[in-house]
């Protein structure tokens, strides 16, 4: 009888692939947490890359009068170092932990839209690999990661290499709003029962605000790319002086896209140390409201102070003064936030597990970069300080003292939940230990060869400029840095290997991925979690101490906590099937963007394949 | 697949109670207005600026650009119309004003065609200068968007000749009208700005 009843399946173009394990599996998935695993890994590969870029830079620069590479190679090195760290690696890691930890945190079984979630990684890789291509044909991008006009117009930058800067960037771009509109949604329209907004943990909320920003700033970047593109590939004068077009326009529109990009790198790593430092201090997050309009408050203003980028193109006293005032405003937020998490830790009992260390480090060291980011609010101060290594130290103490550490700490706190083993805390510690030191020994002394005068982006320095010194310190923490990360690569092959089974609750956590199991089901949770307070596991566990601080609870013994973990086989929860669409419309981008830096005729092979795949998608049923 | 309890995503409850594709849109269009205030503001900035090539007041016909603005503009009533139908059920009514809808987007989008063949034919052009540049670029990324909507109207119409547009469905048309206001908007802002008010 069951075959009469049985509802005969609605097709699309094709079937939908039904391989559960394998290469097609893989690429044919919509589950957030493979697409997170799948952006974590990318993101991993070419953290190594733009790292041997500035390991090839560093040594460059360790002895004056270097030989070494030139200043071709040195251009093409600076440029895809910074274009790699911040669109390959900080921001592609991030989306990597939105992927896998936020439906977890806010107790649901998917994202609003899983085949988007998918085409965004599909189309980020594209977009990756385009950029370097340029590596293959020997014209490597060489004009900064900002690539100000009209340096890059095709009169002053001849060879492909910014074109191939300007369509992966595009690519990267639409990759980005494909994802950040997911989250937006995701986080909008999917939270468990009872999740208020002001109950979400704050990761959850960072990446909230974060994909707002990725919503308002990308299209502003994408003008600007194309504008730039369509001067190079169909004469147009955007920014052709000769016609009375003004460069400074690339400026303005590159830091109205730059500054709000600055808090999408930063943001995400705010929320895991706001997430991690409660847990290994037992004590909620201070101040969590103020910590929420901190968030919402930074994200505004980072609209408001582009200009601060551009003191020194003469922008006239009022725009200067506006643009001031802004930039101080935003250090308030910030500041807040800082002595925040100073006092999450004041009075907890603090466990330093390697999470923990990270964040420390964390809150240190961008402390260090944000009081030397506000010190070029003033605009005399940031007139000398342009172009020089001090801002170099500037903004490596901000993205890589603050987002990597950030993001490292993430990595050490969620890495039993993804793969169920722990990583080993003796190498952990390691690890974070040389990278500390290393990391200060690179770019601690760049302050003081900054105000000494040494400019940025240069291949080489005569040896009566006495910058040696200072130059051998930094490359040998550059060597450290690398040293550190091969640590880490030997922790995890430990851990993945022969670590420690990590169990549901490695860390007695405080937030809805920690009631699950490690690695979680595919469906994350057997039954959706009903939440009544912030931080509702905690206090789900420890009833009696809710809200109170850190030496109560450690004679406090937590009760049982009904979960339902684990891998029930009686739970049918169906989520969406694989599809192939999303890799088919994503690679039509692909040919397309190819086409444009090789072969014009595929350009419209492209379309016609991102049209054909749009349809196929848009016909699919939804369970076939 | 195991088939007990099948539920298709859109169909569990939403925090907010709104369609997850409807939030989507909206947030879709904050992007888009970001879009287009970048290219009107590459636009503004070079206002006046033209060293080369024929000036606006050179090209500009604007008793014939407000006839196939006023056809854009009416699109929206027609778009209005058309989920009024769908969402009492009136299939019939649908078809009809979707094709209207679609069909004034073809008059805007044939008289664009003519436009940017008689300003060429008058030496404006990409490369001619900056008010060829920024004018061509503006008006093309909109008139892009119209066209991608004709498209997105179309095949909404031909499935409803197919018989797959049920009353059940009209928030497919409703996403649908409110990209096709928004660019009707955009066009009122990017008209006055480009046209109406003389340099």
């Amino acid at each position: 009888m069951a075959t009469l009843t049985a509802p005969v399946a609605e097709r699309g173009l094709l079937a939908r692939p039904i391989e559960p394990t394998g290469v097609w599996s893989w690429l044919t998935t919509v589950d957030a947490k493979r697409i997170g695993i799948l952006y974590g890994v990318t993101a991993f590969i070419f953290f190594l890359i733009g790292g041997t870029e500035a390991l090839v830079m560093r040594t460059q620069l360790a002895v004056p009068d270097s030989r070494l590479v030139g200043p071709g190679i040195f251009n093409a090195m600076f440029t895809m170092h910074g274009t790699t760290m911040i669109f390959l690696v900080v921001m592609p890691l991030s989306v990597a932990f939105f992927n896998y930890i936020v439906p977890l945190q806010i107790g649901a079984r998917d994202v609003a839209f899983p085949r988007l979630n998918a085409f965004s990684y599909w189309v980020f890789l594209s977009g990756a690999v385009l950029m370097h291509l340029s590596f293959v044909i020997g014209q490597v991008p060489d004009t900064g990661w900002f690539s100000y006009a009209n340096l890059t117009e095709r009169a002053y930058s001849p060879s492909a290499g910014v074109d191939f800067w300007v369509v992966g960037l595009q690519v990267l771009g639409i990759a980005s709003l494909a994802g950040a509109f997911n989250f937006l949604v995701t986080i909008i329209n999917l939270r468990a029962p009872g999740l208020s907004l002001m109950r979400m943990p704050l990761f959850t909320w960072t990446t909230f605000i974060t994909s707002i920003l990725m919503v308002l700033a990308f299209p502003v970047i994408t003008v600007a790319l194309v504008e730039l593109m369509f001067d190079r590939l169909f004469g147009t004068n955007f920014f052709n002086t000769a016609q009375g077009a003004d460069p400074i326009l690339w400026q303005h529109l590159f830091w109205v896209f730059g500054h709000p990009e600055v808090y999408i790198l930063i943001l995400p790593a705010m929320g895991v140390v706001s997430d991690v430092l409660p847990v290994f201090s037992r004590k909620p997050l201070f101040g969590y409201p103020f910590m929420v309009y901190a968030v919402a408050s930074i994200a505004f203003l980072s609209f408001t102070v582009w200009a601060h980028h551009m003191f020194t193109t003469g922008l006239g006293p009022i725009a200067t003064s506006f643009f001031t005032a802004s930039t101080m405003l935003i250090a308030v937020p910030t500041g807040i936030k800082v002595f925040n998490w100073i006092s999450t830790v004041y009075g907890g009992s603090i466990s330093l597990k390697t999470p923990a260390l990270f964040a420390l480090g964390f809150i240190a060291m961008f402390t260090i970069g944000g009081l030397s980011g506000v010190m070029h609010a003033s605009p005399p101060v940031d007139t000398q300080h342009q172009d020089t290594y001090f801002v170099v130290a500037h903004f490596h103490y901000v993205l890589f003292g603050g987002s990597i550490f950030g993001l490292f700490s993430g990595i050490y706190f969620w890495f039993p939940k993804i793969t169920g083993r722990m990583l080993d805390e003796k190498i952990g510690t390691l690890h974070f230990w040389l990278m500390l030191i290393g990391f200060n020994l690179t770019f601690g002394p760049m302050h003081f060869l900054g105000v000494d005068g040494m400019p940025r982006r240069i291949f080489t320095y005569p040896a009566e400029m006495g910058w040696g010194t200072w130059n051998l310190v930094a490359t040998i923490g550059a060597y450290i840095i690398g040293l550190s990360i091969l640590v880490f690569i030997v922790n995890v092959f430990k851990s993945l290997r022969s670590g420690d089974r990590a169990g549901a609750d490695p860390w007695d956590g405080r937030t809805l991925e920690w009631t699950t199991s490690s690695p979680p089901p595919h469906y994350n949770f057997a039954e959706i979690p009903v939440v009544h307070a912030r931080d509702d596991f905690w206090v789900q566990k420890y009833p009696d101490l809710a809200g109170g601080h850190g030496g109560e609870i450690i004679a406090s013994a937590p009760v049982a906590v009904a979960a339902a973990v684990g891998h029930d086989e009686h739970v049918y929860v169906h989520l969406p099937d694989p599809s192939y669409w999303p890799l088919i419309t994503a690679s039509g981008i692909f040919v397309a963007g190819f086409g444009l830096l090789f072969f014009m005729l595929l350009l419209p092979v492209g379309l016609f394949v991102v049209l054909f795949g749009t349809v196929g998608w848009s016909t699919e049923p939804v369970n076939g | 697949m195991e088939h007990t309890a099948v539920l298709p995503a859109e169909a569990h409850e939403t925090t907010t109670g709104l369609n997850h594709r409807k939030v989507l849109m909206w947030a879709f269009l904050g992007s888009d207005c970001m879009l287009f205030g970048s290219l009107i503001g590459t636009y503004l900035v070079y206002r006046g600026r033209y060293l080369a090539g024929p000036k606006p007041t050179d090209v500009f016909d604007i008793p014939y650009t407000s006839v196939s603005a006023l056809a854009l503009l009416m699109s929206s009533l027609a778009m209005v119309l058309a989920l009024a139908a769908i969402q009492r059920g009136d299939i019939r009514r649908l078809k009809i004003w979707l094709l209207c809808v679609a069909g004034l987007g073809l008059v805007f989008i044939g008289g664009q065609v003519y436009e940017f063949t008689s300003f060429g034919e008058e030496g404006l052009n990409l490369a001619v200068s900056t008010f060829g540049t920024t004018f061509f670029v503006l008006t093309g990324f909109h008139g892009t968007h119209v066209t991608f909507g004709i498209v997105w109207l179309l095949m909404i119409w031909i499935m409803a000749k197919r018989g797959q547009m049920t009353q059940a469905r009209s928030l497919d048309v409703e996403i649908a009208g409110l990209y096709w206001h928004f660019v009707d908007i955009v066009w009122i802002i990017i008209f006055t700005v480009v046209y109406l008010i003389p340099v």
